[in-house]
Formats: C-alpha cells, structure tokens, sequence
C-alpha cells in the first residue's frame, strides 16, 4: 500500500463555480481514488462534484524559473481593464 | 400479553440495534485500518450507522412508553436486553472479514430500507428513506473491496474467501420471522442474495455452503463477545451518568 498512486483532489463546492484543488490522498486506482476522496474531503457537505488527477500527470511550473514565468507581466498594467470609462448603469462587471 | 406498540417497539429495537452494534464494530477500525483514507471511510459508515441507531431507538424508546430516551436505550440495557443479530457483533480483526460482513449487511439494510421507505408508519419510512441512500454507499464500498481482494492475488483470494466463509452462517437469521416486523424478514432473502451474489461471482469466489449459525439475538441470546462490546461502549456512561461532551 505504500507505493499506492498520489491523487490530487478537486472538489466543486457548488453549481457554477469550478472545481477547486483542495488536497491529495493515496489511492491504487482511479475508481478508488474518486470514492477516497469523497469520504476525506466532502464528509461536510463541501462538494457536489469531484475530480481526482493522477499527481503524476500534473505538469507543473518550476518554481526556479518563477522569474522568467512571471516577472514580465508585473510592468504592464495596460493589460488590466482599468483604462476604460464604464458607462453608467452597467452592471456585472 | 403484549400491546401491537409493543411488539412494533421490539421489532424498531433490533433494527436499531443491529446498526448501533454495527457502528461500534467499524470505530474499532479507526486508526487501524490500511491507510488513512479507509480509516475515515470506515469511521464514516459506522457515523451513518450510528445515525440511524439514534433515530431508531428513540422511536422504539416513544413505543416502549416507558420514557426511556436513545441514551438509556444505549447505555443502560445489559446484554440481555439488546436484540440485534449476530453476524453484527462479533469480534473482527481481518479486513477481509469487516468487508465481507459489510457485503452482508449492507446488502441486507439496503433492501430493508428501501421497503420501509415506502410503509404507512411515518417514522420508519422517514428514518428508511433517508438510510438508503447511506447504505448503497456501504454495499459500494464493500463490493468494490470484495471484488478486489477476492479477484486480487492468489493469497488474498484465499483469504477474502475464508472471510466470506466466516460471516456466511450468519447470514440465515436475518430472514427469520420477528414479531411486530412491518417488512416480513423472509420477503427479503431472495432480494438480498440477488445483491450479494453479483458481487461474489465477479470476485470469483464461492458461495459459501454452510450450515446456519444457531443465532437467536432477537430474543437476547448473544454470543460472549457481545458483553466486551458493551463493556467498552456504555462504561463512560455508566461511570459518569449524564456525561455530556
């Protein structure tokens, strides 16, 4: 049981909103995995959807190149949408 | 001479004991099972078996009408006086033996509960319908490790067939006739071996042929590891009456 698969869960806590990472657990096999995480991570009425990923297929940014990946974006705040004049009486935005 | 409360009463009475016995079997397995994740599994089905042992008793404390509440029913009858069957109270340490008694029992609860979720006494159909929905989950849950260990590698389907081996003789007294019973015991039997024999089939194990164990836990009769349950589930209470969390 000790080489038993990493699964990393994700639970949709309601209609409409997305699945949320939320932990990871062992596993041997997906069906298992999918039932484990219901008893772990929905015992109080977090979720009404699951999802279990094999850890291992989760491809994932290198925390070393953190710089290169992200510290472009921090000078260009004319990509955030706070140049434009709302008109008034517009909701939702 | 016994009044139809009554017998309806001691019918209510075995059922919740059946499941109030059944949970503190499977809190046994907290901290013990193979690995966390089947540790809180576990802790849950006995949380939902516990669950309906409180309404149910509580029902059949109102029929008694002798004002005792859930907790004197709990705590305070003595071996004699509890009523659930065997096949839920005896001692387990194997895996394969919890997953095979599961298979049975859920199965069983399974089918009782959908015909009382359908009877005129509102309470039981209450209690039923929202039950039904927890113990499908527990047959799944069983099932799946049935099937697993029982289809798995050559020791553990030796082993998972010993275990059904071991719970199969208490099978049988189950569908024996009860008093009072709303759902008759014996309509069930076919019902339930329809669930269970999938199951046994896909795992490639046998059908047990055994003899049926002597049972005769409806009338108080009990095995002797019945009496160390008890000790262990009512002694807080018995020390410290009132005891509150």
């Amino acid at each position: 049981m000790r080489d038993w698969p990493l699964w990393e869960v994700f639970v949709r806590s309601r209609r409409g909103l997305s699945h949320v990472h939320v932990g990871s657990l062992h596993a041997p096999d997906a069906e298992m995995a999918l039932r484990n995480a219901r008893d772990v991570y929905t015992r109080r009425q977090e979720g009404v959807s699951l999802w279990v990923v094999p850890a291992a297929e989760i491809v994932a940014s290198d925390p070393g190149e953190r710089d290169a990946f992200f510290d472009p974006a921090d000078d260009k705040v004319y990509r955030h949408p706070t140049f434009y004049n709302v008109p008034e009486g517009v909701e939702h935005l | 001479m016994s009044t139809p409360s009554k017998t309806l009463g001691d019918y209510v009475l075995g059922l919740a004991d059946d499941a109030l016995v059944s949970a503190q079997r499977m809190g046994w397995w907290i901290s013990r099972a193979p690995q966390l994740e089947e540790d809180l599994a576990l802790a849950n089905i006995g949380l939902d078996q516990l669950g309906q042992a409180r309404t149910l008793l509580s029902y059949a404390g109102q029929l008694e009408g002798d004002g005792r509440t859930e907790d004197d029913l709990a705590y305070l009858r003595d071996e004699r006086e509890f009523r659930n069957v065997w096949l839920v109270e005896r001692a387990q340490s194997d895996f394969g033996v919890t997953m095979a008694r599961l298979l049975l029992f859920a199965a069983w609860q399974s089918e009782l509960y959908a015909a009382l979720a359908s009877c005129p006494d509102p309470t039981l159909a209450g209690v039923a319908g929202k039950a039904v929905k927890e113990v499908a989950y527990h047959l799944d849950h069983a099932a799946r490790w049935v099937v697993r260990l029982g289809d798995g590698t050559e020791e553990s389907h030796q082993r998972m067939q010993a275990a059904l081996d071991a719970e199969w003789p208490y099978l049988d007294e189950l569908f024996r006739p009860v008093e009072g019973a709303v759902v008759d015991p014996a309509s069930l039997h076919p019902l339930v071996l329809a669930r269970i024999e999938p199951v046994v089939a896909e795992a490639t194990l046998e059908v047990p042929q055994v003899a049926p164990a002597r049972g005769g836990g409806r009338a108080g009769l009990h095995t002797e590891e019945l009496g160390y349950l008890l000790a262990e589930m009512q002694h807080l209470h018995r020390s410290h009456p009132g005891a509150t969390w």
